[in-house]
């Protein structure tokens, strides 16, 4: 399009997006769980034509010494040249490592998993669990697809049974016998865009996201408690604006929570 | 020439602060904020300068943001404060005014507590002080809630850690609007509101207090 705000301000006028959405919708959303067969956990999730998929591979290690009961967590977010044309190959750039911090946040401030539950034995052994998460088409919206996947991919890891042999001290992995991941909380995030300083879209795709003037992301549980409220910048908005994000979130908490429990469902073995 | 004022807490319950504009000499713009008893944040400024070609924007200025640790080098966390802090500069610096320049900002932590709210305060000085022409001002206000649900704003290093949740926002000087917001910890959504109240409130002191700190910049005594 030749002027491309322009053409979405005709189009936001009449409540509605280019793409036939109304502001307040999302896009298709798609989860595959368990798409990694090598990985302990994995899921690949989409929303509209965003992909973004998810590893969770367990090791053991020692704790570390000044917390002797707790497991670690490495949450790492890869944007590779191939998502996107504006993204190189090398080091991590700063909306990769951005937004590796936002995910490492969102698991530290929700508790979805409790470090002492990854402790094996204090003080000698403990689970590490990367969560490798890998955009592989970037149309916007790299935050709330990250956490669906690492959610949906967590509730997917199996641990085996680790036992410490008492006589030699060694540890003895049974591979035989495992059990799931205590998830305590779920989070789900919620990203809008702000459009001229005072409309708010649900979902951006890429392009709206460069035209926007501003972008706000809601983490919240299931019991309505907010885990993260992530304004970076951008347009100034009001308490009461939000208060319609928070709103939004929650109903779009409950969307994700049905959608997450029906393909768990499907995929258990009866 | 230096200025150096202190706000005495009132009942806005902020502890006192002070800031130094003009203490380097290089700079275009360059502001101390001291948050507490301890220097805190040494911000400056550079710009608008000519940019390098490959940052070049052709319709506004491009701005850095480079935030250096007390110790040791910048990591993860400096990273996405960096993205945060450029955002929310970004909002408010007039850029379409110098396009195809470079504007630089650099903080430099200076105590062991690196708040949030103190890089925000400092970078909107340090933008005060360049004479860059902005849209409105912003100032940082960190708020602890406590284990008993009380806000508590601009808490210590070791308040924090006691904290069941910390929010910072940066509020802007146009209608008090949040310009940037982050959590640490969960917290319900009237605490969320009650905290931003607080933070609002609060906001008009440290307004004032920018206003004074220039006017005595800029008057001979």
């Amino acid at each position: 399009t030749v002027e491309p705000l322009e053409y979405y301000r005709r189009f936001l006028k009449e409540n509605c997006r280019p793409d036939g959405r109304e502001l307040g919708e999302f896009r298709t959303t798609t989860v595959n769980i368990g798409s990694i067969t090598t990985a302990d956990g994995s899921a690949l999730v989409k929303l509209g034509n965003t992909t973004v998929i998810c590893g969770v591979k367990a090791e053991l290690a020692a704790p570390a010494a000044d917390s002797a009961n707790k497991g670690y967590i490495v949450p790492n977010v890869e944007l590779p040249s191939l998502c996107a044309e504006r993204f190189r190959s090398g080091p991590p750039g700063e909306e990769a490592q951005a937004a590796s911090q936002f995910i490492a946040d969102v698991i530290e401030n929700s508790q979805m998993i409790v470090k002492e539950d990854l402790c094996i034995a204090n003080g000698k052994l403990a689970w590490v669990l990367y969560c490798d998460i890998i955009c592989l088409d970037y149309d916007g919206n790299l935050l709330d697809a990250s956490v669906f996947a690492l959610l949906a991919a967590l509730k997917n890891v199996q641990l085996p049974l680790v036992t410490i042999n008492e006589e030699t001290g060694l540890s003895e992995v049974n591979l035989k016998q495992k059990n799931p991941l205590l998830i305590r909380k779920h989070p789900v995030a919620t990203s809008f865009a702000v459009f001229d300083d005072t409309l708010l879209i649900v979902d951006p795709t890429a392009e709206e996201e460069d035209l926007a003037t501003g972008t706000v992301t809601i983490v919240t549980d299931e019991e309505g408690r907010l885990c993260s409220v992530h304004k970076p910048g951008g347009s100034p908005l009001t308490g009461a604006k939000l208060q319609d994000c928070i709103t939004r979130a929650i109903t779009r908490h409950k969307e994700v929570k049905k959608l997450i429990d029906k393909v768990i469902k499907s995929i258990t073995p009866k | 020439m230096a200025a150096v004022m202190a706000v005495e807490s009132g009942q806005s319950r902020l502890r006192p602060f002070s800031c130094e504009l003009g203490l380097l000499s290089r700079p275009d713009g360059r502001a101390t904020f001291l948050q507490g008893v301890t220097p805190s944040v040494l911000a400056g400024l550079y710009g608008p300068v000519e940019a390098k070609i490959s940052k070049e924007l052709p319709d506004r200025a491009a701005l850095e943001v480079l935030l250096r640790p007390k110790v040791g080098l910048p990591g993860v966390l400096e990273r996405s404060r960096e993205q945060l802090l450029r955002q929310t500069c970004e909002a408010v610096v007039l850029g379409a005014l110098h396009p195809r320049t470079a504007i630089t900002l650099v903080l430099q932590v200076l105590s062991d507590a690196s708040l949030l709210s103190c890089c925000l305060n400092a970078a909107c000085m340090a933008l005060l002080d360049a004479g860059l022409p902005l849209a409105a001002l912003f100032c940082g206000v960190t708020c602890a809630l406590q284990p008993d649900g009380s806000v508590l704003l601009d808490p210590t290093a070791r308040q924090e850690q006691e904290a069941r949740a910390i929010l910072t926002f940066a509020i802007g000087s146009s209608e008090r609007k949040v310009l940037m917001a982050t959590t640490k910890g969960s917290c319900s959504v009237e605490e969320m509101q009650q905290c931003l109240a607080a933070a609002q409130g609060a906001a008009d002191t440290i307004f004032q207090f920018y206003r004074d700190s220039v006017r005595r910049r800029y008057c001979k005594s």
